[in-house]
């Protein structure tokens, strides 16, 4: 079963928001790490880039797959993990800590209560998997 | 309707994910890509590649045939021989690729990709047609399970009380596996030793369980088609659909080791001799990313700003820990370490042109 941490807050694409004041903490789920299987390669924006919520921002790659990574909220970029480029494995090791990938200013904080919480997204996970 | 290997079910019960490929439901992956690589480099992997097709070329004109419709040279094998060969059009271009196994003059084997089974078959049967000779699609008759990495003679011994090491690299004999009779051949699509064992479709899965059950303790993982690819990317075997087609030439894809002009007529000779007089324009390349991002097939290979070809395989590589692929290029373009572009996803990435194979294992035979 898939680890979701009750402090965060989720997307259906399956990244991971850290909300604290005006910025937010992003990264992918468990349960994402987990069905890409080891990640071998994340490529992230830099600082200053601006997103909309829902625009892809960067991608992570397994062996065998790209995957698009999903603005969870719009804002700006204001920090990106540069240790993913040497250790792309913190993304399968640490997905909620050392695998984080961005840092956002958040540009409209009404976005945030369109998130899941974490009940929200186990749910959700549990209907995928019926599907 | 997907079809399913004699082995559908022991690849569920031990939780491969299952995947759509070439009209079949096959197992992409067990414990996942990258050790099931690591242990076809460094042990053995197990890889049910029994969606593959085999056709039997029955009669006295056996030989014509098949001589007629390959580039190889056949008059070359003797009884239980092998080789690699290509199946080609009358321009030349690349029908498919395929193993040519003699079992005796008048009875060859030919094991052809899963994709082209249909059409192949077809094309043989037309051509079989003015000549003393039956072509049969026995590929239901057959299951096909590949052995492959450093330990898999060890492994198959096990099973075995024929001399494993008298089988020389691609060569075949009638074997026993813990006593059931199979025909096992010393070949494979992974760049490493090993041994594509052809059994009955109903022993299938006692020989695939006993593979499991005696290699365990040796390293021996079931292996997937994610982990095919890598390792034939790896030792840069190239792959019908990506790497060529009927629309490129065996020389092209640089395959003209298997292409004997000198042999007599076949299906595509004159094609290809005038190509060779002539000179070809383009050129299948192994390349190797100066950036850490992976290209992947299909992304555009450009070269001073314009888009001169694609990508025709492109992946990380396990075992080598770096980010290579296949591509075809301008022929002015293709000495190795010249430098190019590829466009990946947007962004321009230098990649560099490198010998192939990427990967060579220290062999024991040569």
């Amino acid at each position: 079963m898939a680890n979701t941490p009750e402090e965060l807050s989720y997307t259906k694409d399956h990244e991971w928001v850290r909300v604290k004041g005006d910025s937010a903490t992003i990264g992918i789920t468990d349960h994402a790490q987990n069905q890409l299987g080891d990640v071998v390669y994340v490529e992230l924006p830099k600082v200053g880039e601006k997103f909309e919520s829902g625009e892809p921002f960067g991608s992570v790659e397994s062996v065998k797959a790209v995957s698009e990574i999903y603005m969870p909220l719009g804002g700006e970029v204001t920090e990106m993990n540069a240790a993913l480029a040497d250790s792309p494995e913190l993304v399968n090791e640490d997905p909620y800590g050392k695998g984080w990938m961005i840092e956002l200013k958040i540009a409209d904080s009404s976005e945030i209560d369109g998130l899941l919480s974490a009940a929200e997204y186990e749910d959700y996970l549990k209907e995928e998997a019926s599907e | 309707m997907l079809k399913r290997t004699p082995l559908y079910e022991s690849h569920s019960a031990i939780g491969a994910k299952i995947v759509d490929f070439a009209g079949w439901e096959m197992p992409v992956q067990y414990s996942g890509p990258i050790p099931e690589h690591m242990a076809v480099r460094e042990a053995a992997g197990l890889f049910d590649v029994s969606h593959m097709g085999e056709v039997e070329i029955i009669g006295a004109d056996a030989l014509e045939l098949v001589q007629r419709l390959t580039t190889n040279d056949v008059s070359k094998l003797a009884d239980n021989q092998a080789q690699y060969s290509i199946l080609t059009n009358e321009q030349g271009g690349v029908i498919d690729d395929l193993l040519v196994y003699r079992i005796n003059a008048e009875y060859f084997l030919l094991v052809v990709n899963a994709a082209n089974s249909g059409k192949d078959f077809a094309w043989i049967k037309q051509h079989a047609a003015s000549l003393n000779v039956e072509a049969k699609d026995v590929s239901a008759a057959y299951a096909l399970l590949a052995l492959q990495g450093p330990r898999a003679e060890l492994i198959l011994q096990e099973l075995s009380d024929h001399m494993l090491d008298h089988i020389p690299y691609y060569w075949s004999q009638k074997v026993k596996v813990d006593g059931v009779e199979c025909r096992v051949s010393r070949t494979g699509y992974t760049g490493e030793d090993g041994f594509e064992i052809f059994c009955d479709p109903k022993d299938a899965r006692h020989i695939w369980n006993r593979l499991l059950v005696v290699g365990h303790d040796k390293g021996l993982l079931p292996c997937g088609l994610a982990a095919r690819n890598t390792t034939r990317l790896e030792a840069a075997l190239r792959l019908w659909g990506n790497d060529m087609d009927e629309t490129t030439t065996p020389m092209e894809a640089g395959l003209g080791w298997v292409v004997k002009l000198g042999k007599g007529d076949f299906t595509g000779r004159d094609a290809l001799d005038r190509q060779k007089r002539e000179g070809l324009t383009r050129k299948i390349v192994g390349f190797e990313m100066e950036d850490r991002a992976p290209a992947r097939d299909g992304y555009p290979v450009i070269i001073d700003g314009a888009e001169v070809g694609k990508v025709s395989s492109g992946s990380p590589a396990p075992y080598l820990k770096k980010n290579i692929g296949l591509a075809y290029l301008p022929i002015e373009h293709t000495a190795t370490g010249t430098r190019f572009q590829i466009n990946i996803r947007g962004r321009e990435v230098a990649a560099r042109v490198v010998e192939t194979p990427f990967y060579k294992r220290q062999r024991k035979f040569d």
